[in-house]
């Protein structure tokens, strides 16, 4: 009951704070376009449902590497880490996962993508682990060290990428994965497509969502139901309250910068272990968004797994809403503006929540001071 | 003009759940000093707290000179001469003394300080009061004692009338002590008017003129000091008869359980925190380790724990300690009440069944493959709940943080009693606790010390020392300077040992 209700109250939180988002957006949809911005609003609000089942299929796609970053973000959080380096742990893990599948064709069927899976979420884990060992060792700041990594990584992989046979020059991306690496449509492309006459207009969305769905699920079960779980959280909330109960912080902050980094090491593979037609490596001088939306997926879930994949779903949401502006003749970057602009909204006016909700007590004392004062006269 | 200068009237003040002060009266006469009496969460520090300013009472009212006032805030407290010697001071350690005295009420021309005129103010009102002070010495080389002046000085320099202190005498020497006394005296004599926060009654006998009590929000009544005795104010306070000597049969120690060789741990620059310190406790005995704050006791306590790192031997029933992590340590049969429960006692954010768990929740009784068996930790709970009589509003759901301070510390005392270990190492296990609960714990500790374990306290409270110990070891600057039957000292000579005007060389046997 207890936990029921904490729960709920948590989430009454996220609702609110997505409503000062809209709010914030619609204020900026009113700027740029004053005669649409109404129905454009209703347009961010739709969602996929613009564009039937298949908007709906490209929802799942995209809140697949958002609900693995904020994963990623809110397990280290719940270790008391705050985890801004899930994009380079993202690029590195994609990184690998595209070269295991664009080269180990040896590889048999299904153990192609399962494979190279498993290696891009292991490279993100030691990615993230280097984090946790900077930290643990040498007290060095998380903060600091990954935002280094992040550009270590995205510049490091763009270097890898440009001097091996992984690079497709004619698209400054990579070359495509084997077909036997692709992600698994499992299905989803018989359910989440639109009817084009006779053609099949199926949505990109593939088995990573489930994926994505299960491991929040794993996490949720590690994290509240076993002994690790249990010190983990014990050191995010009292680290040293943990260290004199006997659990070793330096490992804990190492292990759980690992299971952070795999986190989001697995939203880069789901992400480049795509067919030709859809998401490659771009050698570009940038970091991936879906690491630093992240944040704001697991500050709006409350670091609560289960949370995540709700507000995982609600931001590819609205992003896939937006991109249907242009056609109210909203100019792509500020569809951009918009869509960051209710993203951010929403995940830092919970934070600044707190911040108001004491200013209102010290006000609410004040006029009480003022009411007893008059009283006195 | 009224013969009161402050007068608290029927002062009532909720907060959520629970009425904190529920129709209190206090008046405090011109040039008085007012002891203001009662148990932790008798609503002593939510009344001072309204008269500084800090809470607004939801009823009643405050007069000054048979005025009312209002007060929303510290700062017109002050304006009204309300000034207070809060119990952790207010000081800021890289400035000097003077610095300090005049921070926030600075004396500039055109922007510049002027610090000669607050020189002169300063020295003369240490001259007027008898407060010796060396205004150009760094705050964090001067004793406890002298910063408590500096304290003092700065509530003069701001003229205040009204001296409030926060239980003053917590972190000090009977010697520093009397000399605090000596100067409340001598403030009141010249007309400043003192309110005293204790729940100590010797002080109040001592020092105070009247006594207002307070007990679980409600005032229960203001004596003279002269007409009452210590036995009628801790009735008073506490509600019942109140018999302050726990039973305890003389001490049968037996084979060594805890050794300590050549102990020394590294503090701040060159010196040590501990230095070289050996000794060691038997079973069926509760030797307690007596010295003032920050005399190496905290380093000492890590070390043996294993929190902190440290040079020479430490031996549990003979196997050696000193290379094992903390987990191994508490395996080995040592249980540690931590001197600070919010820092290392507890995770306040779990509840109270997860903090019972917390030593134990690897043993196959709480966890079966890694996962925690949440019926058994309940269970486990509850049987503790109900064992310690640990008191809360949700039973093992209860938020740690929600809990009073008496009932976490006892969740505390009853996880690490119920780890049966070899050697309970107690640090100020009663710190801010009522005096029902203190007798409880220590009571508890007795109980442990009988049942042949040994029992290692480590205690700045005098009252404590002598109730429990049946060996005092004094700790001086990281050193051992005495070791004294329990029977056969007195506080005045335990005192000059702690403040390390007298020492004995103590046997390394």
């Amino acid at each position: 009951m207890h936990r029921i209700r904490k729960g709920l109250s948590g989430m009454s939180a996220s609702l609110l704070a997505i409503l000062a988002g809209l709010l914030a957006g619609f204020l900026i949809l009113l700027i740029s376009n004053p005669a649409n911005a109404l129905k454009g609003l209703g347009m961010v609000l739709m969602g996929g449902w613009n564009n039937g089942m298949k908007g709906v299929g490209q929802v799942l796609y995209y809140a697949t590497p958002l609900i693995m970053t904020g994963l990623s973000v809110g397990f280290a959080f719940k270790t008391g880490m705050f985890n801004i380096g899930a994009a380079g742990q993202l690029m590195v893990g994609g990184f690998v996962s595209v070269y295991v599948g664009a080269t180990w064709t040896f590889l048999p069927g299904a153990w192609h993508w399962v494979v190279a899976l498993l290696l891009g979420m292991l490279a993100g884990s030691l990615w993230g682990m280097v984090v946790g060992l900077f930290k643990a060792l040498l007290n060095v700041h998380e903060v600091i060290t990954s935002i280094m990594l992040n550009y270590i990584g995205m510049y490091g992989i763009n270097y890898l990428i440009k001097n091996s046979h992984l690079f497709d020059a004619l698209k400054n991306q990579t070359v495509n994965v084997a077909p036997n690496a692709v992600i698994p449509k499992a299905g989803l492309d018989r359910v989440f497509y639109i009817l084009k006459g006779a053609y099949h207009d199926a949505s990109s969305v593939n088995a990573g969502i489930l994926i994505a769905i299960g491991l929040a699920l794993l996490v949720y079960v590690v994290l509240n139901k076993t002994t690790f779980g249990y010190e983990l959280k014990a050191c995010g909330h009292n680290r040293h309250a943990s260290r004199y109960a006997g659990i070793s912080e330096n490992r804990a902050i190492i292990t759980s910068m690992a299971i952070a980094g795999g986190l989001a090491g697995v939203a880069g593979a789901l992400m480049y272990l795509a067919p030709p037609s859809g998401m490659h490596i771009h050698v570009a001088e940038v970091l991936a968004a879906q690491g630093f939306n992240g944040i704001a997926v697991a500050l709006l879930g409350m670091s609560n797994p289960i949370g995540i994949i709700f507000t995982g779903l609600f931001i590819a949401h609205i992003t896939v809403g937006g991109a249907y502006l242009q056609s109210l003749k909203y100019m792509k970057e500020i569809i951009e503006v918009i869509i960051g602009l209710i993203i951010y909204f929403s995940a830092f006016s919970l934070l600044v929540r707190d911040v108001i909700a004491a200013a209102g007590r010290r006000r609410a004392r004040r006029e009480q001071a003022r009411g007893q004062e008059r009283e006195a006269d | 003009m009224s013969d009161y200068i402050i007068e608290m009237l029927r002062i009532t003040k909720d907060f959520p759940g629970i009425r904190a002060n529920d129709d209190i009266t206090l008046q405090l006469r011109r040039g008085e000093i007012h002891a203001l009496l009662g148990e932790n969460g008798a609503g002593k520090s939510t009344l001072m707290s309204i008269l500084f300013g800090l809470y607004q009472a939801d009823a009643g009212e405050i007069r000054k000179d048979g005025r009312p006032v209002g007060i929303a805030d510290p700062n017109q407290a002050n304006a009204l001469g309300i000034g207070m010697v809060h119990q952790h001071f207010k000081l800021v350690h890289n400035f000097t003394v003077l610095e300090n005295i005049v921070l926030g009420m600075e004396s500039t021309r055109h922007g510049v300080l002027r610090m000669d005129e607050a020189r002169q103010k300063a020295m003369a009102l240490s001259t007027q009061y008898g407060l010796t002070i060396n205004p150009d010495a760094l705050i964090e080389d001067i004793t406890v004692g002298m910063q408590q002046r500096v304290e003092i000085l700065k509530m003069l320099y701001r003229e205040n009338e009204i001296l409030i202190f926060d239980e003053p005498t917590a972190v000090l020497t009977p010697q520093e002590v009397e000399e605090l006394m000596r100067i409340m005296r001598k403030l009141a004599g010249e007309g400043k008017s003192i309110l005293f926060i204790t729940h100590k009654l010797n002080e109040i006998m001592a020092v105070a003129d009247r006594c207002t009590v307070l007990r679980k929000g409600r005032y229960i009544g203001t004596v003279a000091v002269a007409d009452t005795t210590t036995q009628d104010l801790a009735e008073m306070m506490v509600g019942r008869k109140v018999n302050f000597n726990i039973d305890k049969a003389p001490a049968q120690p037996g084979e060594v359980v805890l050794s300590v060789r050549d102990l020394s741990v590294a503090g701040h620059g060159n010196k040590k925190a501990v230095d070289g310190i050996s000794f060691e406790v038997r079973t069926g005995e509760i030797v307690c380790i007596a010295g003032i704050d920050g005399n190496g006791q905290s380093e000492l306590v890590y070390a043996l724990t294993g929190l902190t790192p440290a040079q020479g031997q430490v031996a549990l029933k003979g196997k050696p300690l000193q290379q094992l992590p903390v987990r191994r340590r508490n395996q080995a049969g040592l249980a540690h009440i931590p001197e600070d429960r919010h820092k290392h006692g507890l995770v306040l954010d779990y509840d109270l069944q997860q903090n019972l768990a917390l030593k134990r929740y690897l043993s196959d009784q709480l966890q079966r493959h890694g996962f925690i068996r949440f019926d058994q930790v309940r269970r486990y709970a509850q049987q503790l709940i109900d064992q310690y009589d640990i008191r809360s509003g949700q039973g093992p759901d209860t938020l740690m943080r929600s809990m009073s301070g008496g009932n976490q510390q006892k969740a505390i005392v009853a996880r690490e009693i119920d780890l049966g270990p070899e050697l309970l190492i107690a640090v100020q296990p009663t710190r801010g606790l009522d005096v029902g609960a203190m007798i409880y714990i220590h009571e508890q500790l007795v109980k442990v010390r009988d049942e042949g374990k040994a029992v290692l306290l480590i205690s700045l409270e005098l009252d404590e020392v002598f109730q429990l110990a049946d060996r005092i070891l004094v700790i001086y600057e990281g050193r051992l300077v005495a070791q004294l039957a329990g029977d056969q000292v007195s506080q005045q000579e335990l005192g000059l040992y702690m403040s390390g005007s007298k020492r004995q060389e103590v046997d390394h046997a």
